[in-house]
């Protein structure tokens, strides 16, 4: 323990016996000036109290928001539409729980602070008043009703099915950090299997590469190359989307709970080992038009995880590129297929058991199927 | 041993004596370890709970030193917490310890065990009119399995893996898989053997409080004529019955996937760390979110009834007038009680629930804001033409009104699905539940405390330090929790320990030292509140009339040092309800007082 430490606690141990010094003696005193005079006394005080608290717990309200409302999201347009929804729903509650938070709280001090204690004055014998007490229970019923009402309308129009047009892009979370798939020019996400991964190899989601056999608790597999994951771009430098273009996340994990946070556009969703999720939304702004909205040149869409997922979480960053569809363009014409035709391992034995694509394929149900005959971003160029 | 066995079949022969001459002589050990007296147990819980608030406190004052000062070191750490804080700087094994510990530990054995352990003990049998609980042996058993409990999570901070570190909800896979995280090997196992020792006693004590209040009411104590403390505590054993079976069946699954090779919650993973993919195919991560919530939402509930219980009680006694809508209270909090068992799902909104699914939950959970709202404007009425005596309970107990106030509007925002997809696991979430379930809790809590301390030890606590700890705690928590709503809407995760390197949460910097340094001053406080409470258990200020506030409960008319049997003589029989103050000019009519026949009707 250092000097400075042991200093720190003998003033804290000081400040302690002062505090129960005067404590204690206060309480001396009031023995001496009689029971009552000091209740009389110490309920006076503590009352007026009541009504600083809240002229200072107002203004403190007051100034807190002038302080921090610039630093939090509101100031700036959500991102995605769906993030503009949100945003309407935040303010239609904060309007009504505002309201609701200044009343009760004023009406709590100002009672207690009104009618603290004094002789002269009975308490009024006051047991129940059914009207009333309908009135506070239907009154927020019905504005319980409103904000469900709101709020279930914009759920709805958010978790819906993604539009046709959707650009598809798978992205799995790993302890710690993001791995990106995007379909080739097939538009179609190969299959793939977790026994599969190899990260040595390069096979970061355990692509179907190759023909293998392997020992399971499920018996002995026979897996399949699957050729249309042949062309499937994996990268897990950053997710590039396009302005205005919806796109619809296939939403994986490797090990634990993950969750991608997506604060700019106030979407986030679980990345859950073994359940594929799916979040769809519309990016509105490119990464450089938003460093101009928010003033920030440095500002980048960060993918934040949400979920508790081990010691490394507070760093489990990802990232988001949002371009105009001509960049888009260019960009994907730059990437090159993830498949290295494998060397090391020996072919499958054509003489084992007939493979069961159900238990293989770990990719998005709804992914594969649907893909096929959408208009694409591959196609279009 | 043959000597304790012995007096435990004295104390025995008095609970049925129904004179309540108790005498005899009892060894320390049978008075004041295995003792079988409710009182005395529920002082084992407080205290204990005590004890554990202070270790839970300390923590995350510890992390929170971390947040508020991420690059600077701390020598003196390294001198107490040794590898955990290298270099003077918390590691992130420590920082992910010391925030599930804190959970854990503020959650279950503080705010549960300690809150509800102490108050449903000491108040059932003494506000009903029995002599002790339905079964004192097992209310003994209740103590003994918690005090079990907290010794093997008290353990777990000591062994070389440290104590389990993936948050106190413990969501598999990471608690099921010791290479995904060091804090999921012997710690986890040790905190799942804790949490079923917990389990257990909270179910002996469950059972205990519900049979006592359904069956050893004293001669005209209706069900209608009972305190609210006694509701509360009431609805909060059912809560808790129902609810942590589900929860030690979803450890129990946790286990058998830990150690038996099951796949319940596990299915394609693959561990990085070993280069190994797993053998279990085929479970499901969300199932234990369900069987978890399953609890963990009415484990809320559970903190909270209790605390609102005595605050409405403290607040009609100190007002002097009637609490306001008896019926309409008793009625919110089995709305209350009702509804918690069908909103857990509101914590899964971003699991990738069906939508619909998601939906119903969210009107469940709006609905369950009516009955809180009813009990919020009748406290408020309660204190409206009062005549109010700002006892430290009772400030306690006004401070917990606005607390609760300010955290369950914000629960207005997060059980909506559409608000919560955005604010889920932000610091919008640390704020509300703090507010709402910690320092509400805890106020509920310290009401309790000071207002039956006098019933507790004869004696009252200092009112000068009480008036401190009050103010101090009262701005501190607004002054913590208001701004962290800001970081919340600026979308920064929690647990988090580091924000510096993301360009999209590092701009609260000095927001989080000012946190910090204020939790620092609140915790200090919290000190003295202890060495008040056990300074006046032996040098405070004596009472001297058996009913100190002027209350109307029977626990004010039992002797100022209630012996084993809470009464001398016959217990005494009920007339009216508790809530007699300032009618027909009279300050207050004990229950025990027979109905005149001029008195007029309420």
């Amino acid at each position: 323990m250092t000097t400075t430490g042991l200093f720190l606690l003998a003033i804290l141990a000081l400040g302690f016996l002062i505090t129960f010094q005067i404590a204690k003696a206060s309480e001396y005193v009031s023995v001496l000036k009689g029971e009552k005079k000091s209740f009389e006394q110490n309920n006076r005080i503590n009352g007026f109290l009541m009504v600083v608290f809240l002229v200072l717990g107002i203004i403190g309200v007051y100034w807190c928001n002038k302080a921090l409302y610039p630093k939090t999201l509101m100031p700036y347009p959500s991102a995605s539409e769906h993030g503009e929804n949100i945003d309407t729903m935040l303010k239609i509650t904060l309007l009504i729980t505002g309201i609701v938070f200044f009343i009760t709280q004023i009406l709590l001090f100002w009672f207690a602070y009104k009618y603290q204690y004094s002789d002269k004055r009975k308490a009024f014998y006051y047991p129940h008043n059914n009207k009333l007490e309908v009135l506070w229970t239907t009154v927020p019923a019905i504005a319980l009703c409103t904000l469900v009402g709101f709020g279930l309308y914009y759920w709805f129009k958010i978790t819906g099915e993604a539009p046709q047009d959707a650009m598809q892009v798978e992205i799995t979370g790993r302890q710690f950090g993001w791995i990106y798939r995007y379909p080739g020019k097939d538009n179609t996400f190969g299959k793939k299997y977790f026994r599969m991964i190899d990260e040595a190899n390069g096979n970061m989601l355990g692509m179907l590469w190759k023909d293998s056999t392997m020992q399971t608790p499920n018996g002995i597999q026979n897996l399949k190359a699957d050729p249309t994951g042949f062309d499937d771009v994996i990268t897990t430098t950053a997710m590039v989307l396009v302005k205005d273009q919806p796109v619809k996340l296939i939403i994986n994990s490797r090990d634990v709970i993950h969750d991608v946070g997506l604060p700019h556009f106030r979407l986030k969703m679980d990345a859950v080992p073994g359940t594929p999720t799916t979040l769809w939304f519309t990016p509105k702004y490119t990464t450089e038009e938003m460093k101009k909205i928010t003033n920030n040149p440095n500002f980048e869409y960060e993918i934040a995880c949400d979920q508790m997922c081990g010691n490394g979480h507070y760093s489990m960053k990802g990232l988001i590129k949002v371009v105009k569809r001509d960049e888009f363009i260019l960009w994907r014409a730059k990437q090159e297929p993830s498949y290295k035709p494998a060397t090391d391992v020996a072919p499958a034995s054509p003489a084992s058991p007939a493979p069961n694509p159900g238990a293989v394929d770990t990719t998005a149900h709804d992914a594969t199927g649907a893909l096929v005959p959408q208009a694409t971003i591959a196609s279009k160029k | 041993m043959s000597h304790g066995h012995a007096e435990v079949l004295t104390t025995h022969e008095v609970h049925h004596d129904e004179h309540g001459a108790h005498h005899h002589h009892q060894s320390f050990v049978s008075k004041y370890i295995f003792s079988q007296d409710h009182k005395i147990i529920a002082k084992q819980f407080l205290i204990t709970g005590m004890i554990w608030a202070i270790i839970g406190g300390l923590m995350s004052v510890l992390f929170r030193l971390q947040l508020g000062y991420p690059d600077q070191s701390f020598p003196w750490l390294e001198d107490i917490l040794g590898n955990w804080a290298r270099g003077g700087k918390i590691t992130p094994e420590n920082y992910y310890a010391l925030v599930t510990m804190h959970g854990t530990i503020l959650v279950f054995f503080v705010l549960t065990g300690g809150l509800s352990g102490t108050f449903a003990n000491f108040l059932i049998p003494l506000q009903v009119g029995a002599r002790d609980m339905a079964s004192p042996m097992m209310n003994m058993l209740s103590y003994w399995f918690f005090f079990g409990g907290s010794i093997v999570m008290l353990s777990s901070l000591f062994i070389q893996t440290g104590p389990f570190s993936g948050g106190w909800t413990a969501y598999p896979p990471l608690s099921a898989l010791g290479d995904a995280s060091p804090g999921s090997k012997t710690g986890m196992d040790l905190w799942i053997t804790s949490m079923a020792l917990f389990v257990v006693s909270s179910l002996l004590g469950g059972l205990n409080y519900i049979s006592t209040v359904l069956n050893l009411r004293t001669k005209g104590m209706s069900m209608t004529r009972l305190p609210l403390t006694i509701w509360a505590l009431f609805f909060t054993a059912v809560l808790g019955v129902l609810s942590f079976p589900v929860l030690l069946s979803g450890f129990i699954l946790l286990l058998f996937d830990r150690h038996g090779g099951t796949s319940f919650y596990l299915s394609d993973i693959y561990i990085a760390a070993t280069n190994q993919a797993l053998p279990n195919e085929g479970g499901s991560a969300i199932l234990y979110q369900h069987l978890f919530w399953f609890l963990g939402h009415p484990e809320v509930y559970i903190i909270l009834l209790p605390a609102m219980g005595m605050a409405s009680e403290i607040l009609s006694v100190n007002s002097r007038k009637p609490i306001f809508g008896y019926m309409a209270m008793v009625g919110s909090m089995f709305a209350i009680t009702i509804l918690a068992f069908l909103v857990w799902a509101h914590h899964m909104f971003v699991t990738g629930l069906n939508p619909f699914l998601g939906s119903v939950f969210v009107l469940l959970t709006l609905l369950i804001a009516v009955p809180s709202a009813i009990k919020v404007f009748n406290w408020l009425t309660t204190i409206w033409k009062a005549n109010i005596k700002f006892t430290p309970g009772m400030l306690f107990a006004l401070g917990f009104v606005s607390l609760f106030i300010s955290g369950g509007l914000t629960g207005i925002f997060l059980g909506n699905s559409t608000l919560d997809i955005h604010l889920h696991d932000t610091y919008f979430v640390i704020a509300h539940f703090h507010i709402v379930m910690g320092v509400s809790a805890f106020f509920g809590m310290f009401a309790g405390i000071y207002h039956w301390f006098p019933k507790m030890y004869g004696r009252y606590m200092n009112n000068t330090l009480a008036y401190i700890h009050f103010w101090v705690t009262l701005i501190g928590a607004y002054l913590i929790f208001w701004p962290m709503h800001y970081e919340g809407l600026a979308g920064m995760p929690r647990r988090y320990l580091d924000y510096s390197n993301w360009s999209s949460f590092n701009q609260f910097g000095d927001l989080n030292k000012f946190i910090s340094t204020v939790a620092m001053i609140v915790f200090a406080i919290q000190l003295l509140f202890v060495f008040n409470f056990f300074y006046s258990i032996w040098k405070g200020r004596k009472v001297t009339t058996q009913n100190p506030w002027g209350a109307t409960t029977l626990e004010w008319t039992a002797p100022i040092h209630p012996g084993h049997g809470n009464w001398e003589g016959e217990i005494p029989e009920v007339h009216r309800w508790a809530y007699d103050y300032n009618k027909d000019d009279r300050d207050f009519i004990p229950q025990t007082e027979p109905i005149s026949a001029n008195e007029s009707k309420h």
